[in-house]
């Protein structure tokens, strides 16, 4: 019996502390004897700390005591060099956290920071990524666990014979997550046991890297994270700011917080890498695809190999017979890049997508047609059928909602007084996985049940989203459901990232639900005297799915308008339709898909982080000068889905939906901006300098 | 390993003031490091924790709340300056379980997702709806004679200085647009 509470759109179960500003995050846990953490960046790129000085910051008042590799608590040197901090004085990468100061007050360990001098020895560095870099090698894998080069069939062969080509090479800049909540955490030892409230994607696993670091078991640390101003990937794995807050807190023997400042986010907590993708094309004069070369290159750090799997798009996405991938990277002297939203398919789509249009006008044929004709029921990665593929659906219904249909292809046609007007489209596509997850259910003697899983909410709407799932999985009005989230105290659960949350969540909580109402069956009324609980572990379960091509889908649609004297760009309308498996919540959802498609915009015309090649430094790294897209950038933006149903996902039968909406929304932004005015600017963001000057605007 | 510490105090008398501000409708009178900022007195001093930090130099807007009735960031205004000043938070924008229109209005249209701008977009919401109605104009105002009127365009720019990385913004402007129609 389903009481249908899937697929209704219920406000957001936390939306009333949110609005009255009664909602905790990670520094606004009321603490007796708390005191204050600021971090030290690096002032030099590589070298060697020779000498801390830590006199004036400790003769400044409310200086409780400047931590540094030279007197830090020792950490185990474990998987993750990056959160290896303040153990040695090696420098890898300029802004790298090479002390903490605690005081008694915010403002005194600021000054206190401010104080500490630091020398070192620096050596040479490199920090620009370039196609031609000596240190240019072959990564073993991509990120997390992809093949890093595929070829069928014989690419150089297929290209040459081909009678329509395009060999273009695309540049993304380096992007800064920027959640609105820098990386924050509240530590508290006490007899050996930690605490921590932490501003993460995925508690569980931040558990997991503090136990190890501080070699006590896991049992000892307990990891709250109930409210998280948005991560975007940054917050998917520990970061710095726990791990320094923890060895402060350790080091003072009292209750410590931090919150890394904006200007500390730039880099040391990830970005995307800044990549350079060359994507061949060839077609025959009908534009059906005969050959598909994408090689991707991007940087990581010297301490730890991140390779973004920037060319695993094109790998799945459109059909030809002869097809290669490849990506190679860099070792440089840089904090070491991370995901951001859709890492690998944003930039991958971005090039793709872009190539794909470049192809329709060099073959004469729409850019939705294009896609169209070459779409594939099998997945030309695997060989295997997809388990469900809606492209060519979303491009129909897109292109209709949009008003696609007798568009003039000639680029620079339309005109309204000083403005340019031009569309653009482009596919989207991002893989639909679970992992493993458990979940407790319980049954109350009141009739009301309790579910309890260490998922989290870091705006998806996750909360909301599983206590929906798990009403309909106990048959019961949601309103007899509670939901407890956000703690590792709770049954343990994978991160909230890779849009895999809800599907990996909502998989366990409907099993527990399952075991707990056979459990129930027998009981008069079905309503226990005592609490009975029913545990899940959907370990074995997700672990012995078959290996399928399994995707969401999507298409969008963008109309921009160019200023003809100046080349300011501006967005009139951005119109997106995916096909993401069951929506749990339309209301949620629609934030979701809304909120990655701006980011797309704002990737395409806003966002770069401009590195000083002299400080091996982003210089831009505030809010002012690294651009995001506000709100006077946005006239609309709309996400539409289709009803589309795979029983071989996973029993809620769900997507995810987080990733999918940035994908793909660049290239259609810059396909628009090469309609209105013929410039094709193949280099991020599309800034006005790229666009004046040139031959077609005046 | 510890030096200054714990004897030195950071109301040091020299490097602190006494002020008496209201917020949220009560007198409060604190001690306060000349340092401290409005928003951190309000989160580290009065437990108000809703007025969030998102980046500390009044670039962001998660911070704002109203000062004597117009909005301000929060982060650049020092407490002691504040003396005989009137502040609200977002903690005041309704009684005590209730809910403004606007914060209503919010909720409705899922106009936030991680809710860390939340607080200051709907503190800002609230002086510019204030703004509109004293007829001040906006950057995109054509008629700087005529009395504005809340267009969308308006109500974009107008709450331009509040970011949201989730990019809220569409059901933000609903929400603001849907308050506004109903006052």
């Amino acid at each position: 019996m389903s009481t249908g509470a899937v697929g209704r759109a219920y406000p957001r179960l936390e939306g009333r502390e949110k609005v009255t500003g009664t909602a905790r995050y990670a520094v606004e846990y009321p603490v007796d004897g708390i005191t204050y953490g600021w971090a030290v960046p690096s002032a030099v790129v590589r070298g060697r700390i020779t000498r801390v000085d830590t006199t004036q910051a400790l003769a400044s008042p409310g200086v409780l005591a400047v931590v540094h590799h030279g007197n830090a608590p020792r950490l185990a040197p474990g998987p993750e060099p990056e959160l290896w901090l303040l153990q040695e004085p090696a420098v890898h990468y300029r802004g790298q956290y090479v002390a903490v100061v605690v005081a008694t007050s915010l403002e005194a360990a600021r000054e206190g920071a401010r104080l500490v001098r630091i020398d070192y020895d620096a050596g040479p560095h490199s920090t620009v990524l370039t196609d031609d870099h000596p240190g240019l090698y072959q990564p073993d894998h991509v990120n997390p666990s992809y093949p890093t080069d595929t070829a069928e069939g014989d690419f150089d062969a297929g290209y040459a014979a081909a009678p329509v080509r395009v060999d273009v090479t695309y540049r993304t800049p380096a992007y800064h997550n920027n959640p609105m909540e820098p990386h924050a955490t509240t530590a508290q030892w006490r007899d050996g046991r930690l605490l921590v409230h932490d501003s993460n994607q995925g508690a569980t696993s931040v558990r997991a890297t503090l136990a190890e670091l501080f070699e006590v078991p896991p049992e000892s640390v307990r990891v709250v994270a109930q409210h998280v101003g948005g991560g975007f990937g940054s917050k998917g794995y520990a970061k710095a700011a726990v791990v320094l807050t923890a060895l402060a807190a350790r080091h003072v023997d009292r209750p410590v917080k931090l919150a890394l400042t904006r200007q500390q986010i730039f880099g040391p907590i990830g970005y995307r890498t800044p990549t350079i993708q060359r994507v061949r094309l060839a077609a025959d004069a009908d534009g059906r695809l005969t050959a598909i070369c994408h090689d991707a290159i991007s940087q990581t750090s010297t301490i730890r190999e991140f390779a973004e799997q920037t060319a695993v798009y094109t790998r799945s996405m459109y059909a030809a017979p002869h097809r290669r991938t490849t990506h190679r990277l860099v070792r440089l002297d840089v904090p070491t890049p991370f995901w951001m939203r859709a890492p690998g398919e944003c930039p991958g789509a971005y090039a793709l997508e872009s190539a794909m249009d470049e192809l329709a006008l060099a073959v004469g044929i729409d850019p939705v047609e294009l896609r169209i004709r070459n779409d594939t029921e099998v997945d030309p990665d695997q060989g295997r059928p997809f388990t469900s593929r809606n492209l060519v659906a979303c491009l129909r219904e897109g292109a209709q909602r949009f008003g696609w249909t007798d568009r003039d292809p000639t680029p620079r046609a339309r005109r309204d007084g000083r403005w340019l007007i031009g569309t653009g489209m482009a596919g989207s596509s991002y893989p639909a996985r679970a992992r493993p997850s458990s979940a407790r259910a319980t049954a109350r003697p009141d009739g009301s049940f309790l579910v309890q899983i260490n998922a989290t909410d870091i705006g998806t709407g996750a909360r909301t989203a599983i206590w929906q799932v798990a009403a309909d999985a106990l048959g019961v009005p949601p309103e007899r459901v509670e939901i407890h989230i956000g703690d590792t105290a709770l049954p343990t659960a994978p991160l909230a990232g890779g849009s895999m949350g809800t599907a990996s969540w909502s998989w366990a909580v409907i099993r527990a639900a399952q075991t707990l109402r056979e459990k129930l069956q027998d009981l008069p009324g079905g309503v226990p005297a005592d609490d009975v609980s029913a545990d899940a572990d959907t370990t074995d379960e997700v672990g012995g799915q078959p290996t399928l091509p399994r995707y969401a889908y999507g298409a969008q649609f963008a109309e921009v308008r160019v200023d003809a004297d100046t080349g300011e760009v501006r967005l009139n309308r951005m119109l997106g339709v995916f096909a993401a498996g069951r929506v749990v919540n339309p209301t949620t959802a629609r934030s979701q898909l809304i909120g990655g498609m701006t980011m797309g915009l704002s990737m395409a015309l806003h966002e770069e982080g401009l590195l000083d090649e002299r400080y091996g430094d982003w210089v831009n790294h505030d809010l002012a000068t690294y651009h995001i897209t506000g709100c006077a950038d946005v006239e609309s933006v709309e996400a539409y889905w289709l009803d589309e149903h795979d029983d071989e996902l996973n029993p809620a039968g769900v997507k995810g939906i987080g990733e999918i909406g940035i994908v793909g929304a660049a290239a259609a932004i810059a396909n628009a901006v090469h309609h209105a005015t013929g410039v094709r600017v193949r280099d991020l963001p599309i800034r006005l300098d790229k666009l004046v000057g040139t031959s077609s605007l005046a | 390993m510890q030096g200054g510490g714990e004897n030195a105090t950071t109301t040091d008398e020299r490097h602190s003031s006494r002020v008496t501000f209201e917020v949220n409708g009560s007198s409060r009178e604190v001690t306060l490091d000349n340092r401290t900022t409005l928003l951190d007195a309000l989160r580290e001093h009065l437990d108000l924790t809703g007025a969030k930090k998102g980046c500390d130099h009044g670039q962001c807007g998660s911070c704002t709340v109203l000062l004597d009735g117009r909005r301000v960031k929060s982060c650049l205004v020092f407490a002691v300056t504040l003396e005989g000043r009137s502040v609200v938070s977002v903690e005041g924008l309704a009684g005590p379980d209730e809910l403004s229109p606007l914060q209503a209005a919010f909720i409705a249209h899922d106009a936030f997702q991680c809710g860390y701008c939340t607080p200051g977009q709907l503190c800002s919401a609230r002086g510019m709806l204030d703004e509109v109605a004293r007829g001040w104009p906006s950057a995109v105002t054509d008629d700087l004679s005529a009395p504005a009127e809340l267009t969308d365009a308006e109500i974009r720019e107008r709450m331009a200085g509040n970011l949201c990385r989730c990019a809220a913004y569409p059901h933000i402007v609903a929400a603001v647009r849907e308050t506004a129609a109903a006052s």
